[in-house]
């Protein structure tokens, strides 16, 4: 009689714990939510680059591997340039995988910049891999990227 | 966004001719990006700074276009070549007739 009254419990707890694991199944397909933004952003690079190669290397792309808020997140990138009134940066552009909206910023270099370099404060929906595409002066496209976990996502929560 | 928003430099007061300078620019702005929704499902108006740009004795030598990823309050760091001692004024633009402009003295040697 005893170990009847304690089935019904144990059942329950069966029933939570595969509840659990469809759970983990749903959190593990987030990922794909993200991917439906993806097309957005090679879009957007497409437009920039246009017909032209894009090339890995020169820029250097810098966010924290892991951020516990998406609301403010230190964006730091640097160009290898000369930054000559011949050989300069033209523009940087930063595009994300997974916001609302895959353009971040552009920024616009001169010769008179010095150094081909900028720290901004970004925001990010959700973790995602976020790009660096620079035109240099003499047509050239060069690329970079940086993969980052966000904790809390930023942009579309209540207020 | 309020018309009390408050923007700011910071650069060097002094340089050496030719030499690199950083310049850090903020301004106090919501960046409302237009994709937040209040508890009745109202969807909040976008209101950003889409406008950034910093002239150097009258001569561009930076600017940048923002969009809704660019955080609230945004910072920019920045570098220019110390020429001639002069104004480094910077201007921000923005969504609902937003602007706001600061300058700083440098003194070039």
């Amino acid at each position: 009689m005893n170990s009847f009254k304690v089935h019904p419990p144990n059942l329950s707890r069966r029933l939570y714990l595969s509840a659990l694991g469809v759970l983990g199944l749903s959190s593990s397909l987030t990922p794909l939510s993200a991917l439906g933004t993806k097309p957005e952003a090679m879009e957007a690079i497409a437009k920039i680059v246009g017909s032209n190669t894009l090339k890995d290397g020169r820029v250097k792309l810098v966010i924290p591997p892991l951020v516990e808020s998406g609301n403010l997140v230190v964006l730091k990138v640097a160009i290898q340039s000369p930054m000559t009134n011949v050989d300069y940066v033209k523009a940087i552009h930063i595009i994300s995988e997974a916001n609302p909206s895959p353009n971040i910023f552009t920024a616009y270099f001169t010769p008179h910049s010095g150094r081909a370099e900028l720290t901004t404060r970004v925001r990010l929906a959700d973790s995602q891999r976020v790009w660096a595409i620079a035109q240099m002066s003499d047509g050239s496209y060069w690329q970079d990227y940086a993969d980052t976990l966000v904790t809390l996502s930023a942009c579309t929560e209540m207020i | 966004m309020s018309k009390t928003s408050r923007t700011g430099i910071i650069a060097p007061a002094n340089a050496k001719k030719d030499s690199i300078i950083e310049i850090r620019a903020i301004a106090q702005h919501d960046m409302e990006t237009g994709f937040r929704y209040t508890e009745d499902g109202k969807r909040i108006p976008r209101d950003i700074i889409r406008l950034f740009t910093c002239r150097y004795n009258n001569e561009e030598v930076f600017r940048a276009d923002f969009y809704s990823g660019i955080g609230a309050n945004p910072l920019v760091i920045f570098n220019t070549i110390a020429i001639t001692s002069g104004t480094i004024e910077c201007r921000w633009t923005g969504d609902n007739g937003y602007e706001a402009v600061n300058q700083v003295n440098i003194t070039v040697s």
